[in-house]
């Protein structure tokens, strides 16, 4: 296992704190929950995860109607009464309708898979707790067959949350934990770097400089993340923007050109606006 | 080792329990702490925290138990001891500072100084000549080189990297997070569901399946219902601003769990009582407010009212025409709640106050008399009885 070291990859910039929060989760073979600003690579991390490591990833992307259920198995009883109705053969083998979900496709692997619960915060509140002995034990009964499902490489599994409901305690106990704090502006650089390696190098201050001015606005109702700055990069790189034209200080529109990847809403435009009038009129050309 | 700190842990406020300090330690025998402090905090702060809003406090406590400053849990920048502060400085400064401070107006006077700069500095600071912080020339803080400064904290790491990592603090203002709690109040709002089924029919009904395959002489004819959803109607009025700022916290958990557990879910803000209008919009209640008489047409009666206030003011305000605060009011706000009331039979009161104060405020009697006693404390319990009472 010693080997099996996480150190980000050549796309993903992984923090130190990251990279001990999930060598632990692999070490111990016990769950990573990962929280953190919407857009700061929370999903990313599991495909990357996986790809660094070289292991299958199964991913679950959980919705408000999911159920803990569905991830294990179902039991498809519509099928099975048509094929009775029909006369088909299939029918007196219940396990032909057992329909697999994702953790029991990942407990089958072959080689320890990446499992990813993503926004495990959707569902409904009682659904962390019905995961709690599968996660434990890492195995569950199916009644229908009467048959134990153990895994045979306890998957790494990550979890997101974007803290919409709280999780319980006995859930978190299970856990590592790590909350992916907003980059400073070093590692965006790095992270910028990896996405646009030939990023020109006054273009990548200006742009940085401008998006943080923007995420330091209070009362912004939704912050700009990292996703939003990627796509904002790769924009100014479409539209071949020049970097002279990010100066907000010295332009006379200075707010941001192409805003709308940044600022996400109506009110935020408004308010960003406000604050640069004000700002003008302040300290005037 | 480890035990003393996971002790200090807990009595810090912190719910790390025996299984989490058990992974820990199984992780460091398989090595993974390595040698460094770095790791060692990193993998501590992944095995026993598991929320961004205790960060801050494992980060004080991580902080000061390797530092061996055992006496000092209490929030460093609010309410440093005075002892400690004495001592650290006792112990730092030589005969010569000493007498240099001395010539500054004497110990006492250092202390009143840094206690007036603490009240006024509300972040951590770096450089600069006057703020506590580290590495400037003000008398109070750390790496300064002012000789009758005092020094707080992080002595004899300077040059240690790993030291900084937790001492930055940089999860301090997630330590406010508004979603504390409310896993509590939605599991007693749960109480409050009733399901019904609407929309698409898209789960199966056995029973009607079985009754209709069998009239249907053993040929099968499937029946689909819509799923269950959570069908109750909740209008919530919240007391805005005035006396209410102390509660605005516990206001806001009830608030954020009844918005995502109610699908059918209507709020309006009022201040002190309900008169003539109420608002959506606090920012822009002058502007944009929704006459009551609105609100009791377009909503039936099958809502169910839940008022959030202290019911903290004056009588007047709620027994005289004229008697609000904020305008004019033609009729007095017991007519008004009077009205909503025979709108929504089904209405309580939630009152973030404690119970025993209730009977000495005039007000509180007077609004339980109005919503005949239907008032229940703004905690788990109270909450409780008033769903009870909503059925």
């Amino acid at each position: 296992m010693a080997e099996d070291r996480f150190s980000g990859t050549s796309s993903y910039i992984a923090t130190d704190d990251l990279m001990m929060a999930v060598n632990a989760a692999v070490t111990l073979e016990r769950p990573i929950l990962v929280k953190g600003e919407p857009g700061t690579g929370k999903t990313q991390l599991a495909i990357e995860v996986a790809s660094a490591l070289g292991r299958p990833l199964h991913e679950w992307h959980i919705k408000s109607t999911t159920k803990a259920q569905q991830g294990l198995y179902e039991y498809d009883a519509v099928a099975r009464l048509r094929d009775s109705q029909l006369g088909d053969d299939r029918v007196h083998d219940i396990g032909n309708y057992i329909v697999r979900g994702k953790v029991w496709e990942a407990f089958e692997s072959e080689q320890q898979p990446v499992l990813l619960i993503d926004e495990i915060d959707k569902a409904d509140i009682e659904f962390p707790n019905d995961l709690l002995q599968e996660l434990d034990r890492m195995e569950f009964f199916v009644y229908e067959t009467k048959q134990l499902v153990k895994a045979r490489h306890r998957p790494i599994i990550v979890i997101t949350s974007n803290n919409e409901k709280e999780l319980p305690d006995a859930f978190l106990r299970r856990c590592f934990f790590h909350y992916i704090k907003f980059p400073d502006k070093d590692t965006m650089a790095r992270i910028v770097d990896v996405h646009f390696p030939k990023l020109k190098k006054d273009l990548l201050r200006e742009a940085l400089e401008a998006f943080y001015k923007v995420r330091d606005v209070r009362g912004l109702k939704k912050k700009p993340s990292t996703s939003e700055l990627l796509d904002w990069i790769k924009l100014l790189l479409a539209e071949d923007i020049p970097p002279e034209a990010l100066r907000g200080s010295d332009s006379r529109k200075a707010i941001p050109p192409l805003h709308g990847a940044l600022l996400k809403n109506e009110q935020d435009v408004h308010l960003f606006e406000q604050l640069v009038f004000l700002d003008r009129r302040t300290n005037p050309q | 080792m480890l035990i003393p700190f996971f002790y200090m842990l807990r009595e810090g406020g912190m719910k790390t329990s025996i299984t989490e300090l058990l992974t820990l330690l199984e992780a460091m025998k398989k090595g993974l702490a390595g040698q460094s402090v770095d790791d060692f905090y990193f993998l501590a702060r992944a095995s026993l925290v598991k929320d961004e809003a205790d960060l801050d406090r494992f980060d004080r406590i991580f902080g000061a138990y390797f530092k061996g400053v055992q006496d000092s849990l209490a929030d460093l920048t609010q309410e440093l001891p005075e002892d400690w502060l004495r001592h650290q400085a006792e112990l730092m400064l030589s005969e010569e500072e000493r007498a240099k401070i001395e010539a500054m107006g004497g110990f006492e006077e250092l202390m009143k100084a840094l206690q007036e700069r603490l009240d006024e500095q509300d972040e951590r600071h770096e450089g600069g000549n006057r703020w506590i912080g580290t590495a400037g020339t003000s008398p109070f803080g750390a790496y300064g080189y002012n000789p009758e400064g005092v020094r707080m904290g992080q002595e004899g790491s300077r040059n240690r990297s790993a030291v900084k990592v937790w001492d930055k603090r940089e999860y301090r203002n997630l330590d406010d997070s508004v979603e504390l709690g409310t896993r509590n109040i939605k599991i007693a709002l749960r109480k409050l569901r009733k399901f019904a089924r609407e929309g698409a029919a898209d789960q199966l009904d056995l029973d009607d399946t079985i009754d209709k395959t069998a009239r249907n002489a053993g040929l099968l004819d499937i029946r689909m219902v819509p799923e269950r959803h959570n069908a109750v109607k909740v209008l919530l009025c919240l007391d805005i601003g005035g006396s209410m700022d102390d509660h605005v916290r516990v206001c806001e958990e009830m608030f954020s769990a009844a918005r995502t557990e109610f699908k059918h879910l209507e709020y309006f803000y009022f201040h002190n009582f309900v008169y003539e209008n109420l608002w959506k919009d606090n920012r822009r209640r002058r502007s944009e407010k929704t006459p009551t008489l609105d609100i009791t047409h377009k909503y039936a009666s099958d809502y169910k009212l839940i008022f959030v206030g202290d019911a903290t003011m004056s009588p007047y305000e709620i027994v005289y025409a004229g008697g609000s605060v904020e305008h004019w009011n033609e009729e007095p706000g017991a007519v008004w709640i009077k009205r909503l009331l025979n709108t929504y039979p089904k209405a309580v009161w939630l009152n973030p106050e404690p119970q025993q104060r209730w009977d000495y405020t005039p007000s509180t009697k007077l609004v339980r008399e109005l919503m005949d006693d239907r008032m229940y404390p703004l905690t788990i319990a109270g909450l409780d009885e008033a769903i009870k009472t909503l059925h």
